[in-house]
């Protein structure tokens, strides 16, 4: 197949074969950085923006040695530092750094549906890096990428999201991602924090913790915000981590080579204790190794998506 | 001015006051309708070919935002109603809420000054039922009726302290004046943007529930049973409303309810992909209120189309999904939309389509207007009823286009519109 | 379409075995080669000159794989996504004797890139550059040390090589894209 898309906005709206296809692609970036040179040439000259509103050194990070070892050039902007705070709209905001000649800008924002309207709005390429509750694709692809390294497959196996589904842009990207590819989705949550009609997407509710780690073959642990509780909804932390977080103990009933994925940063003691974080079953750090190759990935095929003539090669 | 007579030959007309549908002629001499049926013989200034149209009276539309005075850059009187002819509207009832909001008889007086230098059309006066719009206080309401309103209303809001929701239903019903209710408890909406439900769900916005509508619909319906006052439910969106308001008209109570085109065209599922222009408050709902919608319009339930016309400046809405404004413009597509939607279909006849746009509309608003009977003022619209047209943003007259319905290919184009006997506008 | 045969299986099969001869011409020890075939069909003809070579010396010669799209100069040009398939060097390059496989030459484009690449990975001591097909038309300043033949060809024409692994059979054939057009 053909990589046609100019932005990376969302994974709802992906097709199998396009999901499949970063994948592949990141599995060749993930052999260039074991190399002893970790970077290739291929977006040489450049320029990669991250646009970011959110404070995430996380994703930010590892956008920015992505676009490193592709050998593109990288400016980093943090929202308090641009021009926001002065009244400038996201479009003209998005405008002026076009006008700089970038070719791919990065965007996290707190509003679903930033990126997407950045896309409309401009020539370059623009890749979600979390846009409020709505999706956050490439965490979702780095997911999929490090449990179809793990167990081999993404087609039937049973996955289990555990925490603030409401809330969470990491859970519905996944969501998108293993429902498309063929795995077998449990949501586990209190049921205040389960968002109205998500059994549409063929996925399973439940709120019982057990339940969801009796069959799964991975969990999917995400982070816990209760800095964002305005409605005072969510139940304590303390008690939040005695019905829902994942531990040892709990663990010890659930499949034995169980895969424990968390998007991080880790609230231990609040979703999950230390010795699961730090356990045998979790790949938490090979999930931000995994995130550069998919990353890079990314802004590979986004970039590729311009059209132009066909060169001489050979 | 010298009234010039027009003749209008051969189109067929539909009256619903008396349902009336027949191929016939119609005259006008001062300003009124002087003659209809064979008008064969009589001479006119003007004679308008209506051979194959359709010739209805012109809309009257109850629930139009021109935000003048105030935000002049959205909309003004003048360019509003101009806008309004094109999309075949001769009434307007104007919604108070503007800067100042219309709530004392001086801001009636200065809004009558603007209406009477600029309107090309009849614009109508509605008050509001508290003063600034804030819920606090009440209007002079009397003195608003008094001084020409035809309602009140705080659209944009609900008045949500209900003691004094049932003193301006008490003294609304005490000097006959309607009370048009924006249906919302702010406590369950909240900072909703969207449609509650599975799109909310996808988009990761808050969502606005159904129940925050229909429970205070439920709540005003109560309180005009309680009160007698007469009341209309504006932009009815869901299901719940209209099972409400048909229990309530069961009972005899004086409610009347309008639509907007929006709600029988699209469903929330239009917002997918995060355009602004489907951002409207009530939000687009599910695919079953919009089937609810038309068989509300089909029974009669929902007495009247109204486009609740909310010009926003694209600086309001070329932003963030959940920070961009509540609202599309409509004047110009309403008609169109309408036939396209609900006549092409089958759901509404010519005649329950002219009853929903204007002979019901002004009955609730109590103007002689919405019909084509001898004697009436002239306010008609001809239409080419198979002419197909695409909606562009460039070709709009209002000074906002934030519409729902660009690139949208419809049915029904406007060729004249007539207003007090002269042809105002035609294609 | 008219496909001309260049090169028949036997004279395919011969090539391989004159190049390899000329390897090892060069240097009879052996000592420090490496063989490195870029993707597709470079793997392929580089696979047969390690069988060869293990015929002839009983010897296995180190093999790497190279696919050089992270280092084509025309990514952003060609307008389709390029598919990406493995690089595989699984040995150290320092001061090794690389012999660099390709099917085909042509601009020198690929070769640049995948001479980039290799530096990349270390500083061996020499490169050498073999190809089963030297049509001509240069772009950049490269030549081969061994070549299978030499086929002028016009910039209408394109030379498609077929090994027996990947395709069937093996075989050099030439195809005049302009009457295909026809």
């Amino acid at each position: 197949m053909r990589w046609k898309r100019k932005d990376l906005l969302d994974l709802e709206s992906l097709s199998l074969q396009e999901l499949e296809y970063i994948l592949t692609t990141a599995a060749s970036f993930k052999e260039v950085t074991g190399r002893q040179i970790k970077k290739v040439p291929a977006l040489r000259g450049k320029t990669v923006v991250n646009l970011f509103y959110e404070p995430s050194t996380r994703t930010r990070v590892s956008f920015e040695v992505a676009a490193k070892r592709l050998s593109a050039d990288v400016i980093n902007i943090a929202a308090e530092v641009s021009s926001v705070k002065k009244g400038e709209t996201l479009i003209d905001t998005g405008k002026n750094i076009e006008a700089l000649k970038a070719d791919i800008i990065v965007v996290r924002h707190s509003a679903s549906g930033a990126a997407a309207m950045l896309a409309r709005h401009l020539k370059a390429n623009v890749i979600n890096a979390g846009d409020g509750w709505h999706e956050h694709p490439t965490q979702a692809l780095l997911d999929i990428f490090t449990l179809r390294e793990k167990l081999g497959r993404i087609e039937g196996l049973k996955v289990s999201i555990i925490g603030d589904i409401a809330h969470s842009r990491v859970a519905r990207s996944n969501i998108w991602g293993l429902t498309k590819m063929g795995a077998k989705v449990t949501l586990c949550a209190p049921l205040m924090l389960i968002p109205p009609g998500i059994e549409e997407t063929g996925v399973k509710v439940t709120d019982d913790l057990d339940q969801a780690l009796s069959e799964a073959d991975a969990i999917n642990v995400l982070r816990m915000q209760f800095e964002r509780d305005e409605a005072g909804a969510f139940p304590k932390a303390w008690e939040y981590f005695k019905t829902f977080g994942i531990t040892e103990e709990r663990l010890q009933k659930a499949k034995k080579d169980i895969v424990v994925m968390h998007p991080g940063p880790i609230n231990r003691g609040i979703e999950m204790s230390s010795e699961v974080a730090d356990g045998v079953n979790s790949v938490i750090l090979e999930q931000v190794t995994n995130g550069i190759a998919v990353r890079m990935a990314v802004l590979f095929l986004v970039a590729q998506a311009k059209n132009g003539k066909k060169a001489n090669s050979n | 001015m010298a009234k010039k007579r027009i003749l209008i030959k051969g189109g067929r007309i539909i009256d619903p006051d008396g349902d009336f549908d027949q191929i016939g002629d119609i005259l006008i001499e001062d300003g009124l309708i002087s003659h209809r049926g064979d008008a064969q013989g009589s001479s006119a200034d003007t004679v308008i070919e209506a051979k194959g149209k359709i010739v209805m009276p012109a809309m009257v539309d109850m629930h139009v935002h021109l935000r003048e005075p105030g935000r002049e850059d959205k909309e003004t009187i003048a360019s509003g109603t101009t806008a309004a002819l094109r999309g075949g509207v001769t009434s307007v009832l104007a919604m108070p809420n503007t800067n100042p909001a219309i709530d004392s008889p001086e801001h009636i007086e200065l809004l009558s000054q603007i209406i009477k230098k600029t309107a090309h059309i009849e614009v109508l006066i509605c008050g509001t039922i508290t003063k600034k719009r804030e819920g606090l206080e009440l209007s002079d309401i009397t003195a608003l009726k008094k001084k020409g309103a035809l309602a009140i209303t705080d659209d944009g809001s609900s008045v949500d302290d209900l003691e004094l929701m049932r003193k301006a239903f008490q003294e609304a019903k005490k000097c006959g004046l309607l009370v048009i209710c924006h249906s919302e408890d702010k406590k369950l909406s909240g900072d909703g943007a969207v449609n509650l439900g599975f799109t909310s769900t996808r988009l990761g916005l808050k969502g606005i529930s159904k129940e925050s509508e229909y429970k205070r619909v439920a709540r005003d319906v109560e309180l005009a049973k309680e009160t007698g006052a007469r009341i209309h439910i504006a932009h009815v969106s869901c299901k719940e409303s209209i099972e409400i308001i048909a229990r309530a008209k069961q009972q005899k109570i004086a409610v009347s309810a309008e639509t907007a085109p929006h709600y029988f065209t699209l469903c929330d599922q239009a917002v997918l992909g995060f355009d602004t222009n489907m951002k409207m408050n009530p939000p687009l709902r599910g695919k079953e209120d919009l089937e609810a919608i038309k068989e509300g319009l089909r029974q009669g339930i929902i007495d009247a189309i109204a486009s609740d016309h909310a010009p926003h400046a694209s600086s309001e809405k070329d932003i963030e999904f959940d920070r961009a404004a509540f609202g599309v413009i409509g004047l110009e597509t309403e008609l169109a939309v309408a036939i396209t939607e609900l006549v092409e279909p089958g759901i509404l006849s010519w005649l329950q389509l002219a009853k929903a746009v204007s002979y019901n509309p002004a009955k609730i608003l109590g103007i002689d207007k919405g019909k084509l009977s001898v004697g009436s003022p002239a306010e008609i619209v001809v239409i080419s009823p198979d002419q197909e047209w695409v909606v562009r943003k460039e070709a709009f007259l209002s000074k906002s286009k934030n519409s729902c319905f660009l690139e949208k290919k419809l049915k029904g184009q406007v060729i004249y519109t007539i207003h007090q006997g002269q042809v105002k506008w035609s294609l | 379409m008219e496909a001309k045969i260049i090169l028949s299986s036997q004279e395919v099969r011969k090539a391989i075995q004159r190049l390899t001869h000329q390897i090892l011409e060069r240097d009879q020890s052996l000592k420090d080669l490496v063989l490195i075939g870029i993707q597709t069909r470079g793997v392929c003809l580089a696979r047969r000159i390690q069988a060869a070579i293990k015929e002839l010396k009983n010897q296995d010669m180190p093999l790497g794989v190279l696919d050089i799209t992270f280092y084509r100069d025309d990514l952003t040009a060609i307008g389709s996504s390029p598919v990406v398939k493995e690089t595989n060097i699984e040995f150290d390059l320092n001061d090794k004797r690389i012999v660099l496989i390709d099917d085909v030459l042509f601009t020198g484009r690929t070769i640049r890139a995948a001479l980039d690449e290799i530096m990349d990975f270390g500083r061996p001591k020499t490169i050498e550059l073999l190809v089963l097909i030297d049509r001509g038309h240069r772009q950049l300043p490269i030549r081969p040390d061994f070549v299978g033949k030499n086929i002028p060809t016009s910039l209408e024409e394109s030379v498609e090589v077929k090994f027996q692994e990947s395709d069937g059979s093996d075989e050099v054939t030439i195809i005049n894209r302009q009457e295909d057009k026809r």
